[in-house]
């Protein structure tokens, strides 16, 4: 019978080449729009390391002297797991969590060797030798530098595997010396490509949060000890001193920490509340509130994701309901101008469930049309955001499963638009149709 | 023309009216709340930044040591100055469009700060080349710009001038000259009040859309008063003169770094600055424009497929002696109808879209004169989306009554 209702259903849009025609169109619209975006949010709120996001945890707690009046939620809904340095490091050499590592961003001049290139910036982080292991950062060549280079201020670097093309043409690079900030830096390890997106460890440190991964990695204290400039510095007391910034009282570092299974994150928070105790007691702090979410947790909290995107996707899916309305109309006006088709039909013998399934099959059918439009409007919409300003832009391609999502959503739209023509074609009474024949 | 007989065949026709009502009550909706969306970034860009963009550009440097600052500025200077068509050239920290630098809160009596306001930096002549309006007191003299301390934001002590809004929000209705405020340990007084000066980064909400700036004289040198430079031309001059800048740091200093990203004249850094903004905007006139056709293609498609189930009524109107204006009315008239049953339920849908967009988007409230605009529009899309099947309608022959009743 399937076959047979496709027969006919392909004779109706012969008949109606028009009408056809703008409803696939109009759903090929909405579904080109509704898929373009649905892409970009979902490349946007996607799970940057999707193998053990759910064992990294940002610890956050609550730095701001007794007058403050801000909440501590608040606190770090601002800050996210921005620490003081004294803090970073205490809980760093406690070494609480299997692994954990303290960060920040500072953009490095680089020197290339050649005498005919010019220096350049490129972006940098300072941070200590677990990140490598904790992020998932697999190496081309050489390994990250051991923890005995941090406490020593090693002058070693890790580059990227873009920055190792194009200083060094791609070759094992291991050994070499990098010219960084104006100081010679012995590169240890080449990283494989790798830029978790979105760029989680960046958010709170002042980096962008999409778009390509860091180029070179220098172990925090030997960056810190040299005074480079880091990206993100808040101050939240008087008597700050720039140039001392381990001791101000400033948040300008991160944690993070890898726990050996989500079920450790009780325990880790038993020990972050009373580190906050121990340091409340000391007069060092004065609120004794403490966080530690995921870093699914971690991204939601700081709103990663950009208003522009979730508005686009909101318009989108509007404008899809508009196109599905319309298609409604549509097959109602083609299924109606039939009823006399459906009343010989009937009176053959068709029941009302065979003619419900052939409206079905019809309207199926203008949703896969609608389908393979909306995936040429997709590419097309991918391809405009491509070329928008934004930081995310060149990372919008249409993935597998997208691609069957625009079928399923193409195919589901055009069944619920199908529901009602097929209802009121099933429920034609076949005698006044034949009457008037 | 009479209404009764109209609303009398729509009762035949509930669902399929229904739904074309129903169809213009969410493009009415999407189409009030995406024109406002659209406004706001189109004011948005239209900022006052209160200086003279079009004669100024930026030039930023960095990667150089900071004790090599005050040669640094002394070489930028010499060596821009000299470019044919250079009017001036100031060392500052910032300039509207360009990298924030100085964001700090600011308290009136050393306890309580209340607000966050954007500090320029500049050494002497940058007020007359930005080109900022005084409104009350003076500019700084030669004796107010200090030397900028070696390894701090600011003078202990300056004498700054501060924007209009600013001085509102300090000290309504009072005089703000000779005043001053403590922002952590540096004292600032004021001196003269400036019609307007924007922050570097705009955004539209909050503290930092209300124009609240200071601008603190100060030598150049420092960690901070140097490597950004303030270059201003004649606006015809500006893009051959900032080209020539360009290329001249790496002559005068080939060891820092150019940034290409700031290194612009003002009216460039601006466009990168709205360059999201622009998108935005041309999106959301996209979709308005697929909005509006749908919309339209549906009308046309129904009322077509309306004309041809009535063509023998229709038929039978004219043979009993109704003109073409007549039947071409009536349709016309459904039509209206039904597109304001439509915009009935669009305005309050328009009003629910705005209210959920307010709490979740930091969108502003819908000003009400848009859903009669809207309404407006769609009457007239309605009407122009029927005329095709309306005059077909007339086209019928009273002679298609008498076949095959």
């Amino acid at each position: 019978m399937f076959g047979y209702y496709l027969d006919l259903a392909l004779r109706s849009f012969k008949r109606n080449r028009t009408l056809t025609a703008l409803m696939v169109l109009a759903l090929g619209l909405g579904i080109g729009a509704s898929i373009t975006t649905l892409t970009v949010l979902k490349l946007l709120s996607g799970d940057p390391l999707p193998q053990k996001s759910a064992r990294i945890f940002a610890p956050q707690i609550d730095p701001l002297p007794s007058a403050s009046s801000t909440r501590a939620d608040q606190v770090w809904r601002n800050w996210g797991n921005l620490m003081t340095w004294t803090d970073a490091m205490n809980l760093l050499h406690a070494h609480r969590a299997e692994r954990q590592a303290v960060m920040a961003l500072s953009p490095m001049k680089i020197t290339p060797q050649a005498l005919d290139q010019h220096p350049f910036f490129s972006d940098g982080v300072i941070t200590t030798s677990d990140f490598f292991g904790m992020f998932d950062a697999a190496f081309q060549y050489g390994s990250g530098w051991s923890a005995q280079d941090d406490e020593n201020r090693a002058q070693v670097v890790v580059i990227a595997g873009f920055l190792n093309d194009k200083l060094f043409g791609g070759k094992n690079s291991v050994g070499r010396t990098l010219r960084v900030n104006d100081k010679d830096f012995r590169i240890v390890g080449v990283l494989k490509p790798w830029a978790p997106q979105p760029r989680f460890y960046a958010v709170s440190l002042g980096g962008r949060g999409y778009g390509n991964g860091d180029a070179v990695f220098v172990p925090l204290e030997t960056g810190v000890a040299a005074q480079w400039n880091t990206q993100n510095v808040n101050c939240f007391d008087t008597g700050v001193d720039i140039n001392h910034l381990t001791t101000a009282p400033c948040s300008w570092v991160s944690l993070w920490v890898e726990l050996r299974s989500a079920s450790d994150a009780g325990a880790y928070k038993t020990f972050l509340s009373n580190y906050v105790a121990q340091q409340i007691s000391l007069g060092r702090m004065h609120h004794p509130e403490v966080n530690l979410p995921n870093l699914m947790g971690y991204l939601a909290q700081q709103r990663v994701v950009p208003n522009d995107a979730k508005l686009q996707a909101n318009l989108a899916f509007g404008f899809l309901l508009i196109c599905v309305v319309n298609t409604v109309g549509l097959l109602l006006a083609k299924c109606l101008r039939r009823s006399r088709e459906i009343g010989v039909r009937r009176a053959l013998g068709a029941t009302r469930k065979a003619i419900f399934a052939q409206f079905m099959v019809e309207s199926g059918m203008v949703g896969i049309a609608g389908g393979v439009l909306g995936l040429v409007f997709t590419e097309l919409g991918l391809w405009a955001i491509r070329h928008q300003p934004a930081e995310y832009a060149k990372l919008a391609h249409l993935d597998p499963s997208m691609f069957i999502a625009t079928f399923v959503v193409a195919l589901v739209a055009s069944l619920i638009a199908g529901l009602l023509p097929a209802w009121r074609a099933c429920v034609v009474a076949p005698a006044p149709q034949l009457k008037s024949v | 023309m009479q209404i009764q007989p109209i609303l009398a065949a729509l009762k035949h026709h509930k669902l399929a009216t229904v739904l074309i009502a129903l169809e213009i009550a969410l493009a009415c909706a999407v189409l009030c709340n995406a024109v406002f969306l659209i406004a706001g970034r189109l004011s948005a860009m239209h900022i006052n930044s209160g200086v003279d963009e079009a004669s100024l550009g930026e030039i930023v440097v960095t990667g150089f040591d900071p004790k090599q600052a005050n040669d640094l500025n002394a070489r930028m200077l010499a060596g821009l100055r000299v470019i044919p068509g250079v009017e001036s050239v100031n060392v500052v920290t910032s300039v509207p469009f360009g990298p924030q630098n100085g964001v700090n809160g600011i308290t009136l009596d050393r306890k309580h700060y209340n607000t966050v306001v954007e500090f320029y930096v500049g050494g002497p002549g940058t007020p007359k080349a930005l080109g900022l309006k005084l409104v009350a007191g003076s500019l700084p003299t030669a004796d107010d710009y200090q030397a900028m301390p070696e390894h701090d934001y600011f003078p202990a002590s300056s004498r700054v001038l501060i924007t209009r809004a600013l001085a509102n929000r300090l000290w309504p209705g009072e005089n703000p000259l000779g005043r001053e405020f403590w922002g952590g340990p540096y004292q600032f007084r004021v001196i003269g009040v400036i019609a307007h000066l924007a922050v570097s980064q705009y955004t539209e909400y909050g503290e930092r859309g209300a124009g609240w700036t200071v601008f603190v004289p100060a030598q150049p040198g420092g960690v901070l008063l140097a490597g950004t430079y303030l270059i201003r031309a004649n606006p015809q001059d500006l893009d051959r003169v900032m080209t020539a800048a360009r290329a001249k740091v790496a002559k005068i200093a080939p060891d820092v770094v150019l940034d290409h990203d700031y290194s612009h004249t003002l009216p460039t850094l601006r466009a990168k600055f709205f360059a999201t903004d622009r998108a935005m905007a041309g999106l959301l006139v996209g979709v308005i424009l697929a909005l509006l056709g749908v919309t339209a293609f549906g009308i046309v498609g129904l009322a077509s497929f309306w004309v041809s189930q009535r063509t023998k009524q229709i038929g039978i109107r004219r043979a009993l002696g109704a003109t073409r204006a007549d039947i071409l009315r009536y349709f016309q008239t459904e039509n209206f109808l039904i597109v304001t049953f439509g915009i009935v339920l669009g305005v309050v849908l328009a009003v629910a879209i705005n209210l959920a967009l307010m709490r979740w988007f930091e969108v502003a409230r819908l000003p009400y004169w848009y859903l009669p605009v809207g309404a407006v529009v769609l009457w007239l899309l309605g009407q122009l989306a029927v005329l095709a099947p309306a005059l077909r309608a007339a086209a019928v022959q009273p002679v298609v009554a008498t076949r095959s009743v």
